[in-house]
């Protein structure tokens, strides 16, 4: 137990960058600066009932999840001792500690029957290989058990496994999962000069891709509710460019607001009941919020400069967006009520300027965690992925390419996906990154891809 | 040339009967008349000349007040500096040219379209393409062109014209963009 809880603490440190409650061991870590990612073993779920093609399957994207992180490596089966694990009966540690695997899972999928349905069942237990024990988890009314176990419709194993990796990910970091989520992004195809851009959809993981529109019109920078099945977009639909909503349960979508000239650089406030966004009028993009019960909407900005890219805190207090008021496009701060506030660099203002580094900053979003804005940062002919602290401190870039552009946070804020060409005239494709910037991955689609947007974890 | 041999003709009859009446009475005998073609005067030089005056007259270029007309003898692009949405002396002249033939052909509409280069994202985009787009109908009406004939859409980054990515493509992505959607003659 207490081999886990060094690592994952350390862990905590390159995530978040502020000291946990520290051990000995902690601070070596820390010092030498080399971070060591978790071993734990995963062998393959045992099926009950079931196609064993369908147990491995299961593990597998379970195995994958995990290893996607860049937290943890998991243990090559070919190097398992004990070969007859069994999800009611303790392990032999000894086995396990051979072959340095920190944590065991042990799984089964069995089918069941309710109501005269045929259902999935998953279920998974955990162990301390080091501490000896087993690691319990709590459910959703905070209760201790032995394990977790979940139910669905066959033809949902993926989500099963996710939901199993969120649980494995959660219990071994104390951050919620995000592998059983969704990403909503921008399928492109055709040359160059002729580009379709559709509206597209697929689990975290790349697999289920859905096009939601035809590609008859060009959408562009797709948001997800944090809180419904609704995406927010701008679509060249009907010739002006406007802001749309689209119902996933439902498929429909409609015109956001009554606005009078284009719309665009949507994203939800954080309680997923309003939407900021940007009007162009007469050469003047200021930024609007609109409640999405009344429709009513209210201007935020009057400055004649460019105010775009709207990004609201998690507690729905403040702004970030993007400003071009100083000479070139910078983050700004500002209070949501409009009142004037104490900048960073002195005085006080409707709106603080919070990027000072060199090159031009853009497309900010405020992490689900509060404590980090990230962006797309544009200098020397190159482009990043950074975040930077809400008072303009701390600013870390994660990723650098010819083209790296429009973050968006995984819902525990841990990791951030975007987009990528990689190259001049490379396609673009999509990538995540995890705060600490070591665990760098594409997302492959079956088309050109751009503008990921992450959902919140599924129900 | 079918239609010069046929005026010559009608001519040649022409000088004929001038010649004919212009001669002395006949005898009352019957005889031969003097044949009407003796001397025919020579065909005149002048003549000629005036009837290949018409042919410079058929139009060689593009129809007066068409689309095409736009195109070739006054421009649909005007080109912006990097990140810059001012204006070039270039880019003036082209508006002046444009306002010059709006005017001339009053039944016209445009759609003025903001467009942007790669080196930016696409939201930043999208805004700087739409204040391009309002300063190039903000000129045109400055030149007298009435604001009801003139749209303006922004498409950032997304309509390149030029597929490279170097300095040189990224000049011409970015562009005020006038085109026309009604009442160009055709």
């Amino acid at each position: 137990m207490s081999r886990i809880k060094t690592v994952l603490g350390a862990l905590a440190f390159w995530l978040t960058g502020a000291m946990p409650l520290a051990s000995a061991q902690l601070e070596v870590n820390i010092s030498t600066g080399v971070f060591e990612p978790t071993p734990i073993a995963i062998p393959d779920f045992e099926a009950k009932g079931v196609d064993p093609e369908i147990a491995s399957q299961i593990s597998e994207i379970v195995r994958s999840d995990l290893e996607s992180t860049g937290l943890f490596v998991l243990t090559p089966p070919s190097a398992f001792i004990q070969t007859d694990v069994n999800i009611e009966v303790a392990p032999r540690f000894a086995d396990w500690k051979i072959i340095k695997s920190d944590a065991l899972v042990i799984g089964s999928v069995e089918s069941v029957l309710r109501d005269g349905t045929e259902l999935l069942r998953g279920s998974l237990r955990m162990w301390d290989v080091y501490g000896e024990e087993l690691m319990r988890f709590e459910d959703e009314s905070g209760a201790l058990v032995s394990g977790r176990r979940f139910l669905t419709k066959p033809e949902d194993l993926r989500r099963i496994a996710h939901k199993i990796s969120d649980a494995i990910y959660s219990r071994l970091t104390g951050e919620d999962g995000y592998f059983d989520t969704r990403i909503v992004y921008i399928a492109e195809s055709g040359p160059k000069l002729a580009r379709v851009k559709r509206l597209a959809i697929m689990d975290s993981d790349g697999a289920n891709v859905q096009y939601l529109t035809s590609g008859r019109y060009t959408v562009l920078t797709p948001r997800f509710s944090p809180t419904a099945q609704q995406i927010t977009y701008m679509s060249y639909e009907g010739g002006i460019p406007r802001v749309y909503l689209y119902d996933l349960q439902r498929g429909r979508q409609e015109v956001l607001g009554d606005f009078r000239s284009m719309t665009f650089a949507p994203r939800f406030s954080a309680d997923g009941s309003r939407v900021l966004l940007t009007e162009a009028e007469s050469g003047n993009s200021d930024i609007h919020i609109m409640d999405l019960r009344t429709r009513q909407s209210r201007r935020l900005t009057t400055h004649p400069a460019i105010d775009t890219s709207p990004s609201m805190s998690p507690d729905g207090r403040e702004v970030v967006f993007n400003s071009d008021r100083g000479g070139s496009p910078q983050l700004y701060i500002m209070n949501a009520d409009g009142s004037p506030r104490a900048c960073p660099s002195g005085g006080r203002d409707i709106a603080c300027r919070i990027t000072f580094g060199t090159g031009r900053y853009s497309t900010p979003v405020w992490s689900p965690r509060g404590d980090l804005i990230a962006f797309t940062k544009q200098s020397g002919g190159r482009f990043y992925i950074g975040v930077i602290g809400t008072d303009g401190s701390g600013e870390r870039l994660l990723t650098e390419s010819y083209l790296d552009e429009g973050p968006d946070w995984s819902p525990n804020g841990r990791v951030i996906t975007f987009f990528r060409e990689g190259r001049p005239g490379a396609a673009p494709e999509l990538w995540s990154v995890d705060l600490t910037g070591r665990s760098l991955r594409r997302l492959v689609t079956p088309t050109d891809a751009s503008d990921p947007a992450w959902s919140p974890l599924l129900p | 040339m079918r239609r010069l041999m046929m005026t010559s003709g009608s001519l040649a009859l022409l000088f004929g009967v001038v010649a004919c009446s212009t001669t002395p009475p006949p005898a009352p005998v019957v005889e031969e008349p003097e044949p009407v073609i003796v001397e025919p005067e020579p065909e005149p030089e002048p003549v000629i000349e005036v009837i290949e005056e018409p042919e410079p007259v058929v139009p060689a270029g593009p129809l007066a007040g068409s689309l095409e007309d736009f195109q070739v003898n006054v421009g649909e692009r005007v080109f912006f500096d990097l990140d810059q949405y001012v204006l070039t002396e270039d880019a003036r002249s082209v508006l002046q040219r444009q306002a010059a033939w709006l005017g001339s052909y009053a039944d016209v509409k445009i759609l003025v379209a903001g467009n942007c280069d790669e080196r930016g994202t696409r939201e930043y985009n999208l805004a700087l393409g739409e204040r391009r787009a309002n300063v190039v109908k903000d000129y045109l009406v400055d030149l007298g062109v009435d604001p009801a004939r003139i749209e303006t859409v922004s498409y950032g980054k997304e309509r390149p014209i030029a597929a490279g990515s170097d300095e040189s493509a990224w000049a011409l992505n970015r562009n005020g963009f006038t085109q026309i959607v009604s009442g160009a003659a055709s």
